[in-house]
């Protein structure tokens, strides 16, 4: 007779798809926090320029 | 100006394509892939188990080769792609022992157990999180770059080691590939459906590696300008 193992089945699909998941999520929130810090940077770095050119 | 424009269209596709071949191969692996008889389901696990751990060696191999290109350029870039490759390979190993600690439950009828094909996995990925650890150790980008390069090529020796350690080592963990002892606990012989959904699984899992690598060096090369200008404006405002 078969062993009925469904459950430790799901649970690695769930470990392994779960863990895809996860990883790709903090790329995504990474790569938006560098870009939100990124226009920081960009707007200072215009407003340097701007104060460097009227002085 | 920081340039992070929006994804190209080349990533979005590969996106697309590693999205399809996931779904793809999973859809193999539950409706398609037969049942083996003396595991039962948990058996199916073993297609996306070799699937993670061979995108997570090819993480490594990346990650080393860039080491090396490194080293002969100097050029920060490959630092930049040999950490993705690590960070990457790394996430991925993690699931592959995860996933082969539950199957080994109901197969073997412990979660772990120090195999010689367990054991140099686990070490194989405390090598590359010490690789992390001594890159948040130096401040000095180029010396971070040459000494996470020379510790990167080191590292690798631990790669092959892991794949032939149940070819060369007494070992319980079964050799689903190749020359194998049909009287260890959890071996069993490809079927032509298995094989199709092993190999599909193979190639959807690279796929989605090249996907998550190639956003992964795009974050890397923003966050090292940003570095860089941000060091630039402290000198201009001083």
């Amino acid at each position: 007779m078969m062993p009925d193992t469904g459950a430790y089945m799901i649970a690695g699909f769930a470990v392994i798809l779960g863990g895809i998941i996860v990883y790709v999520t903090t790329i995504f929130v990474r790569n938006a926090h560098v870009a939100r810090q990124a226009d920081v940077l960009n707007s200072r770095y215009e407003n340097l320029s701007k104060e460097s050119h009227d002085s | 100006m920081i340039n992070h424009a929006s994804t190209p269209r080349s990533l979005l596709f590969l996106d697309l394509l590693a999205l399809l071949g996931l779904i793809g191969a999973f859809g193999l692996v539950i409706f398609y892939a037969p049942l083996e008889l003396t595991m039962g389901s948990v058996q199916k696990v073993f297609y996306f188990h070799v699937a993670a751990g061979w995108a997570g060696m090819l993480g490594f191999l990346v990650a080393t080769a860039t080491a090396i290109a490194h080293l002969k350029t100097g050029s920060l870039k490959w630092d930049i792609a040999s950490l993705a490759g690590v960070e990457i390979g790394m996430v991925l190993m993690a699931l592959c022992i995860i996933s082969g600690s539950i199957w080994a439950r109901p197969v073997w009828n412990t979660w772990w157990t120090w195999d010689p094909r367990l054991t140099t996995a686990l070490i194989m990925e405390l090598i590359y999180a010490a690789y992390l650890l001594l890159r948040s150790g130096i401040d000095d980008s180029r010396r971070r770059a040459k000494l996470a390069a020379v510790y990167a090529i080191v590292g690798f020796t631990s790669v092959p080691l892991t794949f032939l350690s149940i070819r060369i080592f007494r070992t319980i963990h079964p050799v689903i590939i190749g020359s194998a002892d049909p009287a260890v606990a959890g071996s069993f012989a490809m079927s032509a459906r298995m094989q199709i959904t092993f190999f599909s699984s193979l190639a959807a899992f690279s796929v989605l590696f090249a996907a998550l690598y190639w956003h992964r060096y795009r974050l890397g090369r923003l966050q090292g300008e940003i570095l860089e200008k941000r060091a630039a404006l402290e000198m201009e405002s001083e």
